[in-house]
């Protein structure tokens, strides 16, 4: 049964490739999932017109990119089948874009088990990072721990004894509260799990009011974050907030306010990150689409830099070359250093950010350094 | 004072998911109709609000924008879709108003683009006040609180003391005689209709003012009505208004005292994860206790 199988789906894959129409003269086919409908549409536009525009950048060496985009509703099974679709009758030789933890988890071991290169343009679950990290897959955001580690690294720098800390309940928010916890050295007097898609915290905001924390640590991504920061600005309650970046991103500071004005978060990249890469990107972004970018359009925008840059060395049809043309990681991130540690995860600063008004418009700037060269908690349980 | 606090907060969530599930029971109850797009138009009413408040820098006008949108797109809705729905079973009205669902959340994403929307408090209406006893209180939750009860007073002046709350009850009654006796049930079944949709609407907006206001924001709210109706009996007002404070009671307090029930006898972590995951567990609890012992709901008519 196995052997007829396996029978099948190798003449059914060599049917496959004799149809589908031959690749662009030494170009590459990338295949751009991410979430362009619902809620998270926000985020997916970001990650969509990041990657764009690192190719319309690159001028000729960007035409050889050939995307094909698709819309994965934040659900897990339509980004399987979209990546099989895209995989299997499409062709493409790259595969990024997506967005949250549990699709990826979703996609990219089936996509690595295909031969086909995964560059993580965002989600980057600890599952990928340790055991389970595999040859083809790179994450090019950071692991999903790093920037709450960085908060707490950051809250213990400052002093602070006690802190209630708070994460919406799935595994991300579950990797956010223990990033945090390993690098905070006060006490945490609370520790909140939310719902995901909740976006009432009268409850949380009563809790944090009588918990005598001196500062309160929440990571709420997208539509809950601004509801929560807006709550928590109208409830009277003047304990100061400590984010994760995605907690105060440009895609949802201009729905928050200027409530968000003075909020204190920890990111890898700001807007105004002095260098000429981050220049160019930030000031084209905003010309092409009148809005300030998120660490979201900056990872995708460093996701599409990656990639051009391996394509100058290596083809995906030579997997070790283009591997090893990855790894090397020469590009010019918008983070200035970046570079990938043994499991192909960012090695790279993370900085502490606070939002501000700036040209009229709601974003970040960096106001210090939460952690210097800073890898995962799983490099050393990945073999590979 | 914690405890006081989380009552309000209780009552609050409750008179908010009031507001939508009046329209929904008022529809369910009158035409038998399911109505998934119901959270659509809350979800137009927040959309219209912020538009026009951030047109026009007025709050007030917002408001009016909500309450006149939701019923425009309620009335107009009624007329072009739901009407033909009436004889047909509820799988297709089910299936129907679910691609209203994704019509008006594209449609909204397609006008309004890919990101939430600013909508503020007027000054009059933000910030905190304190209550006697100390209690430092949001302002606008008591607003919505106050909104709340005054439409519960309002619909029941209308369906006990009006000649069009007449015309609902006998609609609900028995639809076929009130057409013999020559009222003008698809007039009748617009207005309803519409009604319904400009309560979410107020609600879209009154919410939207503290949350964020976004595509798809009307789902979760859709379904937490659903059960509010479920628990109070589908087609009573009073049934609705009893059902969401239950229900707005039941979710706030169980949140905020059960993780602390199981810390005593569990690890702090292990207490957090399970305490919560009972916690949202307990409206559904609430529901299934309701069915058991009164299958029709706490108010409703109809087994």
């Amino acid at each position: 049964m196995q052997m007829r199988l396996k029978t099948l789906l190798l003449s059914a894959a060599a049917a496959l490739s004799l149809a589908a129409a031959p690749a662009i003269a030494d170009g590459v086919k990338v295949g751009l999932i991410t979430t362009l409908s619902g809620g998270g549409a926000g985020i997916g536009a970001d990650v969509r017109d990041g990657f764009m525009l690192a190719l319309k950048n690159a001028g000729d060496a960007g035409k050889q990119v050939e995307v094909v985009l698709e819309d994965d509703q934040q659900k897990p099974d339509v980004a399987v089948q979209i990546a099989d679709k895209m995989i299997q009758s499409d062709n493409v030789d790259v595969l990024t874009g997506i967005i949250w933890s549990n699709l990826a988890m979703a996609v990219v071991p089936a996509a690595t088990g295909q031969g086909k290169f995964y560059l993580s343009s965002n989600a980057a679950p600890s599952a990928l990072a340790g055991s389970g990290c595999n040859p083809l897959y790179f994450s090019v955001s950071y692991q999903n721990d790093n920037l709450h580690e960085a908060a707490g690294a950051y809250a213990s720098e400052k002093g602070v004894k006690k802190m209630f800390i708070m994460a919406p309940n799935y595994p991300a928010g579950q990797d956010s509260l223990a990033g945090f916890k390993r690098f905070y050295t006060g006490e945490v007097v609370a520790e909140v799990y939310t719902q995901v898609g909740q976006t009432d915290f009268a409850a949380e905001i009563a809790q944090i009011r009588a918990s005598g924390a001196e500062e309160v640590f929440f990571f709420q991504p997208g539509g809950m974050g601004i509801a929560f920061l807006k709550q928590y600005a109208e409830s009277g309650v003047d304990i100061p907030l400590i984010g994760p970046g995605f907690s105060l991103s440009e895609d949802i500071l201009p729905a928050v306010g200027d409530a968000a004005i003075g909020i204190k978060n920890t990111s890898h990249w700001s807007t105004d990150l002095d260098n000429p890469a981050n220049k160019a990107f930030v000031e084209g972004f905003r010309a092409d689409f009148g809005r300030f970018p998120s660490l979201y359009a900056a990872q995708a925008y460093d996701t599409a830099n990656l990639l051009l840059s391996a394509m100058a060395k290596a083809s995906p049809s030579d997997p070790e070359a283009f591997r090893a043309a990855l790894a090397a990681a020469e590009f010019d991130s918008v983070r200035g250093k970046f570079g990938f540690g043994p499991n192909q995860h960012p090695i790279q600063d993370i900085y502490v950010l606070e939002v501000e008004k700036r040209d009229g418009e709601l974003t970040n700037k960096i106001i210090g350094t939460a952690m210097t060269d800073r890898g995962d908690a799983y490099a050393e349980q990945c073999q590979m | 004072m914690l405890l006081a606090e989380q009552v309000l907060n209780g009552l609050q969530y409750g008179m908010m998911l009031f507001l939508m599930a009046a329209g929904l029971t008022l529809v369910f109850g009158v035409m038998g109709l399911i109505n998934l797009a119901h959270g659509s138009l809350y979800m137009i009413g927040a959309f219209a609000c912020a538009t026009v408040a951030a047109w026009t820098g007025s709050f007030w006008l917002g408001l009016a924008a909500s309450l006149a949108a939701a019923a425009a797109a309620g009335a107009l809705v009624e007329m072009a879709v739901i009407r033909r729905l009436y004889p047909r079973d509820h799988l297709d009205q089910v299936l129907a108003t679910f691609a209203l669902i994704l019509v008006f959340s594209e449609g909204t994403r397609w006008i309004f683009g890919d990101f939430p929307l600013y909508l503020k408090l007027p000054p009059a209406l933000s910030g905190a006040v304190t209550l006697p006893g100390g209690l430092q209180y949001p302002l606008f939750r008591l607003v919505i609180i106050a909104v709340g009860a005054a439409v519960a007073l309002g619909l029941w002046l209308l369906i006990t003391r009006t000649r069009l709350g007449i015309r609902i009850r006998a609609g609900e009654a028995d639809r076929e005689m009130i057409g013999a006796l020559g009222v003008d049930i698809a007039r009748l079944y617009t207005i309803v209709f519409a009604l319904g949709a400009a309560l979410a609407g107020l609600a879209g907006a009154l919410v939207g003012s503290i949350q964020s206001v976004q595509v798809g924001m009307g789902e979760p709210v859709l379904i937490l009505a659903f059960v509010v109706i479920v628990i109070g009996g589908i087609g009573s007002i009073k049934g609705a208004l009893v059902g969401a404070l239950l229900v707005g009671m039941t979710d706030t307090l169980g949140k905020a005292v059960i993780p602390g029930l199981f810390a005593r006898f569990m690890e702090a972590s292990d207490a957090n994860t399970s305490g919560s995951a009972v916690a949202s567990m307990l409206i559904y609890i609430l529901m299934a206790a309701v069915l058991l012992v009164r299958p029709q709901g706490l108010f409703g008519a109809r087994a």
